[in-house]
């Protein structure tokens, strides 16, 4: 089976396509070592950063941006947004802090400082 | 009347990094004027991830990427004024701007403008309908959702791949709205590829080319839009027009720079970039006024804004500094294929100059070549070329030496 796969990695967007060579995986289209191992995980184990927000309990309309400190496989993104619809901050917080733990194998973490 | 070396205009990215690179440069009399409470600009309601992997070489998210540079401005002591509205910039370099104190004027060496972009509105659509609420250009539509918290609605259709438009997908359907469609007038995206993967397929979402809203319908709220596609004058086709049900139209269709300031000021133009003429240190053609970041040209990438603003920057601080580099400039042309290149003047400084240009279509493999004359400056390769991704093309400092006639980059089709 041979599948078509655009790395995302970076903004190049490298055209790739991987096959199936005797029960292995072969990536052809990459230009570096980084599109090569997204090319096998997209076929093996996809992952994805999420980005969202949550509320800030004590500033009125208030959202604070955070991420998953690493890749969720991609199949667990709606469950982290789950998650992340009923959490909320205190202010002040800042840039790394820890809003989650044990998040499908990473964290949860602030990505704005709000004073 | 209060007096500095360097006034910046403009406290995103692009402002943040050309009054970093000035004060580094030698010249530490910087200040920073901005109409928000708060520097970073646009950045700090993108929140998604993607942004520095060039210039900081780590993947990082909006605000993220924001805060390197304004630790940086802190560092330095750099003056900002917040809340600050510029409304006036001199060609002898007086900046007037409006702010909780009052009208402040400045006399300043050197102005950057870094005023940034702001969206293309319905207005200039023409999309005939009725006006209901629920129509909003992406980017507001991401500044409610991501700063206040305000769901903008729960079936959505978004006119225009644009970056802007494909990321608001992705977030929407994140916050469990329904995204119909995204519909793209020209028979290309013009977006990145990566955003159309992660925030398109990914979730499911159809990208229709060749396709627009012919009509808004509903009275109080939107309650569905018409869509068609389009011949090859982008006329609505009518057999094809489809009415889909939807309570929100997103509209990613194009980013303006913010030039009002630079117009008033009698700054010439370049009418491809909508942005000033500048040279390689990006000097207006009014000496000592610069313009980088996106009020020059819209960028794809912070990370290349950051980039082109350092140049201001050190090119600002070295005017001061060191008075007008000498060298004759030469002139760059668009050629076969490519739009507009910028800078649209190179001057003979001994250094290795950088053009970034855009090409007119989605082409594979090309081979740009810069040339003066019959001398060849550059070649460059690359796999493929679109319009939603800005090239960059270096001339060695020894090649441009001999060089009288102007400087074309043209490509052609391997």
């Amino acid at each position: 089976m041979e599948r078509n796969i655009t790395c995302i990695i970076c903004p190049r967007g490298c055209p790739m396509t991987v096959k199936e060579e005797a029960g292995k995986l072969v990536v052809t289209g990459f230009t570096c070592p980084k599109g090569e191992k997204y090319a096998i995980d997209e076929c093996t184990n996809p992952v994805r950063t999420v980005t969202s927000t949550v509320r800030v309990s004590n500033r009125k309309d208030t959202m604070v941006s955070v991420k998953t400190a690493a890749p969720v496989p991609k199949g667990k993104m709606m469950d982290v947004m789950a998650l992340l619809r009923k959490t909320a901050v205190e202010a002040p917080v800042s840039i790394g802090q820890v809003v989650l733990t044990d998040v499908f194998g990473t964290e949860v973490v602030i990505t704005k400082a709000v004073d | 009347m209060e007096k500095h070396a360097i006034i910046v205009v403009g406290g995103g990215p692009a402002g943040m990094a050309a009054a970093i690179a000035a004060y580094d440069r030698g010249v530490t009399d910087v200040v920073i004027l901005d109409r928000e409470p708060h520097l970073g600009g646009i950045l700090m309601q993108c929140i998604h991830n993607g942004f520095g992997l060039h210039k900081l070489g780590q993947e990082l998210t909006g605000p993220e990427y924001a805060a390197v540079y304004e630790k940086k401005v802190m560092e330095r002591g750099i003056k900002v004024y917040y809340e600050a509205t510029v409304t006036h910039v001199s060609p002898d370099k007086v900046v007037t701007a409006q702010s909780r104190q009052g009208i402040l004027k400045f006399q300043a060496d050197a102005v950057i403008l870094a005023m940034g972009c702001r969206e293309r509105s319905r207005g200039a659509l023409n999309i005939c309908g009725s006006r209901p609420a629920g129509v909003y250009s992406a980017g507001t539509a991401q500044k409610l959702m991501n700063c206040e918290g305000y769901m903008v609605g729960k079936k959505v259709v978004i006119l225009g791949s644009g970056d802007i438009g494909l990321i608001m997908a992705r977030r929407m359907s994140l916050e469990g709205a329904k995204v119909e469609a995204v519909c793209e007038l020209m028979p290309y995206s013009g977006g990145l590829t990566r955003n159309i993967v992660q925030c398109l397929e990914d979730f499911g979402i159809p990208l229709y080319l060749s396709t627009t809203v012919a009509q808004i319908h509903g009275e109080k709220r939107l309650e569905g839009v018409t869509i068609a596609q389009v011949d090859e004058r982008r006329q609505p086709i009518e057999e094809t027009k489809r009415y889909i049900p939807c309570d929100t139209l997103l509209l990613s269709v194009g980013l303006i720079p913010e030039n009002e300031l630079t117009r008033a000021c009698g700054i010439p133009m370049d009418p491809i970039t909508n942005g000033a003429l500048v040279d390689d240190i990006c000097q207006t053609q009014i000496p000592g006024i610069f313009a980088c970041g996106n009020v020059l040209q819209v960028h794809d990438l912070v990370d290349y804004v950051s980039e082109e603003a350092e140049r201001a920057g050190i090119g600002a601080a070295e005017l001061i500094l060191n008075g007008a580099a000498s060298g004759e400039a030469i002139p760059t042309k668009p050629g076969n294929g490519v739009r507009y290149v910028i800078p649209q003047n190179v001057r003979k400084t001994g250094n290795d100059v950088s053009l970034f240009l855009r090409v007119t279509q989605p082409f594979g493999k090309v081979k740009f070549t810069v040339t003066a004359g019959d001398q060849v400056l550059a070649v460059a390769k690359r796999l493929k070329a679109a319009p939603g991704e800005m090239e960059k093309i270096t001339v060695k400092a020894n090649m441009l030496e001999n060089v009288t006639e102007p400087i074309v980059v043209a490509l052609e089709e391997l």
